[in-house]
């Protein structure tokens, strides 16, 4: 019986339904950003096609809020396209965090789940036992994405139709998510994540001082996976030591 | 839709791409000495940190109202809630002590 729930469970169409159902916390925290982006580029001069067509083709939150705000200033194309590379570049690094805990996939595959791998989508995707499922990774993708498209279409025309305070409550959503996985983890493995995790915010805090929140997030990143180890190796070599 | 705007969406796209997917098909990490791995496998836990602080405080004005939002995520989600009752508790919590105080 357990072994038939298993093959049942590997099917590819199983894969993908579990990964959209995890996709949907990641589309409920993207319907305020979405809204609110929607909202503001049709208010910066944004067409309702340019808007949906950036949300289509970027997806990614931070820089298209970035561009829009730098429209507004005036700013020429080139110069947002630099700046949004700069704040993407973060996304090199979980990227090969993730090459090393996905399943084996043709290139085409990891081309498509490629384009879905927002913070979110990794960090969803990251929490899964490894081999993750490519099917996984591009259901979750697709719920966000849906989630993304739409509700920038939606709050082109009506970013206000969600009751205020149903509203200002949702920007909780995405924190709550990253806890949500963060906890099975910390149950899991326990200081391990909790450290990681507070190296990780404690420097993203003091980077964020000085620099764009794209490259706090990938040097905080860098930089508390970098000191753990070390705290690791001094640790572990006492513990030989003794 | 101006050509300019056109083309700098493209462009936009095009930059949020590459990063994200040439360490899929261009790594090889097989052969990767076993630190770098392991530091790899490090990253999520590292991120996730960094995308809650400081961020949870600035949900609200009043950052007490943040860190109480994810208190309760963090209450929910120890008792195994599903991830999906641990963004609408939340967001719920957030919306309580909103309306309350």
């Amino acid at each position: 019986m357990e072994s038939l729930t298993n093959s049942l469970e590997q099917t590819e169409s199983a894969t993908w339904k579990k990964g959209v159902l995890d996709g949907l916390p990641i589309a409920i925290g993207y319907m305020p950003v979405a809204l609110t982006f929607g909202l503001i580029a049709g208010a910066t001069g944004l067409t309702v096609m340019e808007s949906v067509l950036m949300s289509m083709i970027v997806f990614a939150g931070a820089s298209q809020y970035m561009a829009l705000s730098m429209i507004a200033l005036g700013s020429g194309a080139l110069e947002i396209i630099l700046a949004t590379f700069i704040v993407n570049f973060r996304h090199l690094l979980m990227s090969a965090s993730i090459h090393e805990r996905a399943e084996k996939s043709s290139k085409k595959v990891r081309a498509v789940y490629a384009f879905g791998l927002t913070d979110e989508v990794f960090a969803v995707a990251s929490s899964q036992e490894a081999p993750v499922r490519s099917g996984y990774i591009i259901g979750a993708g697709a719920a966000a994405y849906s989630s993304w498209v739409s509700f920038t279409a939606i709050g082109f025309f009506a970013g206000s139709f969600l009751p205020g305070l149903l509203q200002e409550s949702m920007a909780v959503a995405l924190y709550a998510l990253f806890i949500a996985l963060l906890v099975p983890s910390i149950k899991k493995e326990g200081k391990v994540v909790i450290m990681l995790a507070l190296l990780g915010g404690v420097f993203h805090t003091v980077f964020q001082l000085w620099m764009s929140t794209g490259w706090a997030i990938m040097l905080g990143t860098i930089a508390a996976v970098i000191l753990f180890e070390g705290i690791d190796r001094v640790v572990l070599r006492e513990v030989d030591e003794e | 839709m101006s050509m300019t705007m056109f083309w700098m969406i493209v462009g936009m796209g095009a930059v949020t791409y590459i990063p994200r997917l040439l360490p899929l098909i261009m790594l090889n990490t097989e052969n990767w000495p076993k630190w770098s791995k392991r530091m790899l496998s490090r990253v999520p836990y590292a991120v996730l940190g960094a995308l809650i602080f400081p961020g949870i405080l600035t949900v609200h004005e009043n950052l007490l109202f943040g860190l109480f939002a994810g208190l309760t995520a963090i209450v929910l989600a120890s008792i195994g809630v599903p991830l999906i009752g641990v963004v609408g508790g939340a967001i719920a919590g957030l919306a309580l002590v909103t309306y309350l105080f």
